[in-house]
């Protein structure tokens, strides 16, 4: 398309998706190199210091000299280079002697290779782990790193900020903010969790095929806590990196069905979300025309993908099931909703993972399907702090006709809204069902 | 890198029944030897029960013994096991597979310094 003929909107939104790229960019580098630098040593904070060192000096030096033929390999250079300063140093306020301490640069091979009795993971003894990685051909270690961060002996509340921090480059304010917690408390949170991950000498490894059940469903599910989260105005957005993890969770495993099942679950949910909109739109009044068609695809894709790595004889997993799901209800857009298949998946969805939220949802499903009063019947008792069972027992309510009782379930939903426009949008509903009540006069 | 491996479990109030005892030994002994034989065992460790310990305190700088464990709680550490290996993630694989797991906890622990010969020893 021609530059020129552009809209102002056209070419903002150009320069927009041209940042994301940009970032997106930056932070698969960012992610690639820290997960090299910190699997080599086991400590991921002197990584992380060490590439922001590297990127420093890039700043500083790259303007005068010219980038680089190989920018990634320049700075993991720079990058190795201060944290074997920084091994060497910590040697040296220590008692044992270092085998290497008049060494030449750390390029030079033949210094930076293991002494002979030095023990695989001894990077104070001058042995460079990172020796015989050819800067041109970077592996991707960022499935170590996100087993790291997912680690169950790693606190599960700091399991999505280690993520968003490691893996994606996000300064601590920003997760901060994301989690709505001061920046020193979530600063101190990283921090400690960091130095659990180098004193207790957690791995940074992929799992055996015989802990992988074990050990994946913690990563899934801080991926999944990142989508969940509330991130207005900050800088970046959580739905959009949690898919972007899911899909590189997925790709680098390769055979995990439950990781491609996330990766269709994130993935159609950020297809359905449609522009910046100025407020809460629920599912049943948003226009499908408005919804991603080309993520459709994707995430569908990816379904079809966990359903073949699951094969014919398993049964599918809670995030193949979420997916499934979304995919019903992203089919609207060539159709009709087919609550059936639905309440079929919801089905299956509360015999494999049960919850309070499935079960609610369950019940607006039975609601369309054999109407509001066996949809009311369906909801679970009471849950009085759930906002989801007051919302959806409102608008059962206002479909059977209780509309001065499905006025006092939705101001009792609006309460419990965390989300402002969530909030507006239930009180807005309160209000019109109160109007329509035989109650009001007028 | 050393691990200690701390079991806490319930004390028995009651005389066990030797047979159980002669199993959970049996038990121990091929747990160890496994160990020993993967070249991971530094030592091994079955403590008496804590009707047998003994608890000192300096108190306003006067020394208070008494009887009984520092916290009467219902787990009691019951036996410790000093592990060399690679990592968390070998240090809990044998855990996993230590019988007193299944009727207590087991605290995975790395070590900081040790002692080889009298002199204190980096863990690493």
């Amino acid at each position: 398309m021609d530059a020129e003929r552009l809209t102002a909107p056209d070419r903002d939104a150009h320069a927009a998706a041209a940042c994301t790229a940009a970032a997106r960019a930056a932070r698969e580098s960012y992610g690639r190199l820290v997960a090299l630098l910190a699997a080599s040593t086991g400590d991921l904070a002197l990584a992380e210091d060490a590439l922001a060192d590297a990127f420093e000096r890039a700043l500083r030096t790259w303007p005068e000299s010219g980038v680089p033929d190989n920018p990634d390999g320049w700075l993991l250079t720079v990058a190795r280079n201060r944290e074997r300063d920084e091994w060497k140093s910590a040697a040296r306020r220590r008692t044992v002697p270092l085998p290497t301490d008049d060494a030449p640069g750390p390029t030079d091979a033949a210094a930076a290779a293991p002494a002979s009795d030095a023990p695989a993971r001894a990077p104070s003894l001058g042995h460079d782990p990172l020796a015989d990685v050819d800067p041109d051909r970077i592996p991707d270690r960022r499935l170590e790193l996100l087993f790291t961060c997912a680690h169950p002996a790693i606190d599960a509340s700091v399991r999505t900020p280690l993520m968003l921090q490691a893996v994606l480059g996000f300064e601590a304010s920003e997760v901060a903010r994301a989690f709505a917690v001061p920046a020193a408390t979530m600063a101190q949170r990283l921090v400690r969790a960091k130095r659990r991950i180098r004193e207790a000498r957690i791995p940074f490894a992929v799992p055996d095929r015989h802990a992988m059940p074990e050990r994946l469903p913690p990563v899934l599910e801080a991926i999944y806590g990142c989508a969940a989260l509330d991130w207005r105005g900050g800088a970046a957005d959580p739905a959009g990196e949690a898919q972007y993890l899911a899909v590189v969770l997925a790709g680098l495993l390769e055979h995990e069905p439950e990781a491609w099942a996330l990766a269709a679950l994130t993935t159609l949910a950020l297809a359905r979300r449609g522009p910046d909109a100025a407020g809460f739109v629920p599912l049943d009044e948003q226009d499908p025309s408005t919804w991603d068609a080309a993520s459709i695809d994707e995430g569908d894709a990816y379904l079809r993908r966990a359903a073949r790595e699951r094969g014919r004889l398993a049964t599918p997993g809670r995030f193949e099931l979420e997916a499934a799901i979304q995919s019903v209800h992203c089919a609207r857009r060539t159709g009709t909703t087919d609550w059936a298949a639905l309440r079929t998946l919801y089905d299956a969805l509360l015999a494999t993972a049960p919850s309070l939220g499935a079960e609610v949802a369950r019940a607006v499903v039975v609601g369309r399907l054999d109407g509001p009063e066996a949809g009311l019947a369906a909801l679970p008792g009471e849950a009085s702090g759930f906002q989801p069972w007051w919302a959806a027992r409102a608008d059962l309510l206002e479909r059977a006709g209780r509309a001065d009782e499905a006025a006092g379930a939705f101001r009792r939903a609006a309460d419990l809204a965390s989300d402002p426009a969530v909030r507006e949008h239930l009180a807005a509903r309160a209000e019109r069902a109160a109007g329509s009540g035989p109650a009001q006069p007028g | 890198m050393r691990y200690t491996l701390l079991m806490h479990y319930p004390e028995v109030a009651d005389e066990l029944d030797p047979a159980m005892i002669e199993e959970a030994q049996r038990a121990f002994a091929s747990y160890t030897e496994t160990l020993e034989g993967a070249g991971v065992l530094v030592s091994a460790e079955v403590l008496q029960p804590s009707t047998n310990t003994t608890t000192l305190r300096l108190e306003d700088g006067a020394l208070q013994v008494q009887d009984g464990p520092f916290a009467d709680t219902k787990d009691q550490l019951g036996g410790t096991l000093v592990l060399d290996v690679d990592d968390l993630d070998a240090a809990i694989d044998w855990a996993r597979q230590a019988p007193p797991l299944a009727w207590g906890a087991i605290e995975v622990r790395p070590g900081a310094v040790y002692t080889v010969a009298g002199a204190w020893t980096p863990n690493d």
